[in-house]
């Protein structure tokens, strides 16, 4: 049998993928980590973090990956661009195929792939997106100065984003299909006291409007009447979709939803092979048990590494 | 060096670097406060190595030039246009994979 390449292979650079990297390059770990674009993840789509602990005046996205990148860089992480087009993960030796063709090996493997921002499924929007549809208010917020725009969705992220986006948009109206927001109360309170921001609760998208860019929303109540919202731009924040294309879903026993259920060591069903962050089935992600699931599952791996021998 | 054969593209000089020019030039829309833009960077920087002498691997400053955006219709970044010609042949919305990238500038090669 020809040398496995490597102790541990981690697939995925946002907070978990990062943290992971720190302790591995720390215990002094053969291992690499694989990102496809960048290191960072779908907290790069958020304008501040304000809820992870040491920073007291909260910091940027972008910051505190660059932070987290550095910190992993400083104990030697190694790093490799390239996207993950297949995972074999049964045996004792994990084969992982590149974009590019090449195929990597390694002992053990730790899936931190993360989640993007779900799309919300209505005609226009696929055509528009880019072009008035977007998914990340921090990127795109300040194209709609003094314009009209629309936030889909009732969760943290949308009533936060809604709140951001008025430091540029004259107005902004949150629509919601059910008659009250899921978003905490202290987020939800930020907003009802911004006069800037409207919300049409009991209220769906039929679909997006505009040739060659959005011009407005068709909208129907719950209550059946329909309406058309002229907007300029329309922020889809409805939930996260998990990025698991690459990823044998059978063999890690993935959720109703395609997430991957693990242990509270972070250990799926496969000897070897740990799910961390986003991708994980669970009911919080946020960064911070994102980069805590990280250095779990390093220590997993150590484990499951010695008793290899 | 990593990123020195970027070229950074202004309203002003849009015309002279991208309509007329002889490569194939891809063009990518980012801003300072964009988070995944950044992400992409090191791509862009990549690729521009990559495609030397074959292809012209540019950015634009959406803060700084209001123009240009908004000729193309751009109200989402990071958006790439790849022009060849003078032509608009592709346009990619996102922080896309780098072998999206490459295959979009292959084509047009």
């Amino acid at each position: 049998m020809s040398s496995v390449e490597y102790d541990l292979i981690i697939v995925g650079g946002g907070p978990a993928g990062l943290t992971a990297g720190l302790y591995a390059a720390r215990a002094m770990l053969n291992a690499v980590l694989l990102e496809k674009g960048a290191v960072g993840g779908q907290v790069l789509l958020t304008d501040w973090v304000d809820n992870y602990p040491g920073f007291p005046e909260g910091i940027s996205g972008f910051d505190l990956i660059d932070k987290m990148a550095a910190q992993a860089a400083r104990f030697g992480m190694q790093t490799r661009l390239g996207a993950v087009t297949g995972m074999d993960l049964k045996g004792p030796v994990k084969r992982l195929t590149l974009e590019d063709g090449s195929e990597l090996t390694a002992k053990s493997v730790i899936i931190a792939t993360g989640a993007r921002p779900k799309q919300l499924g209505v005609p226009g929007e696929v055509e528009l997106t880019g072009k008035g549809v977007s998914y990340c208010a921090t990127c795109d917020g300040p194209f709609y100065r003094k314009h009209e725009v629309a936030v889909v969705g009732g969760g943290n992220t949308a009533v936060e984003e809604a709140v951001y986006l008025t430091r540029f948009a004259d107005k902004v109206t949150v629509i919601h299909r059910r008659n009250e927001l899921r978003a905490t109360k202290i987020i939800q309170q930020h907003a009802f006291a911004n006069e800037k921001v409207h919300f049409l609760l009991d209220t769906q998208v039929l679909r997006v409007v505009g040739k060659d860019g959005v011009e407005g929303l068709q909208l129907r109540k719950n209550s059946g009447e329909e309406s058309f919202l002229p907007v300029h731009g329309v922020f889809m924040l409805v939930g996260t979709a998990p990025n698991n294309e690459m990823l044998p879903l059978a063999d890690l026993a993935a959720d109703p939803y395609g997430f991957i259920p693990t242990d509270g060591e972070m250990r799926t069903v496969i000897p070897g092979v740990m799910a961390v962050g986003d991708i994980r089935s669970k009911a919080v992600r946020q960064v911070v048990n994102a980069a805590g699931e990280g250095a779990v599952a390093v220590l997993a791996a150590e484990a499951y590494l010695r008793q290899l021998g | 060096m990593a990123g020195d054969k970027v070229v950074h593209v202004s309203d002003s000089d849009f015309d002279a670097q991208i309509m007329k020019s002889d490569l194939p030039v891809l063009l990518d829309f980012w801003a300072p406060w964009c988070g995944p833009c950044k992400a992409i960077g090191p791509v862009i920087d990549e690729l521009a190595n990559e495609f030397d002498g074959k292809a012209k691997i540019t950015k634009m400053n959406v803060d700084d030039n209001p123009a240009t955006p908004g000729k193309f219709g751009v109200r989402a970044i990071p958006t790439l246009i790849l022009f060849k010609g003078g032509q608009v042949v592709e346009q990619v919305t996102g922080a896309v994979g780098k072998a999206q990238l490459v295959a979009m500038i292959n084509k047009a090669l």
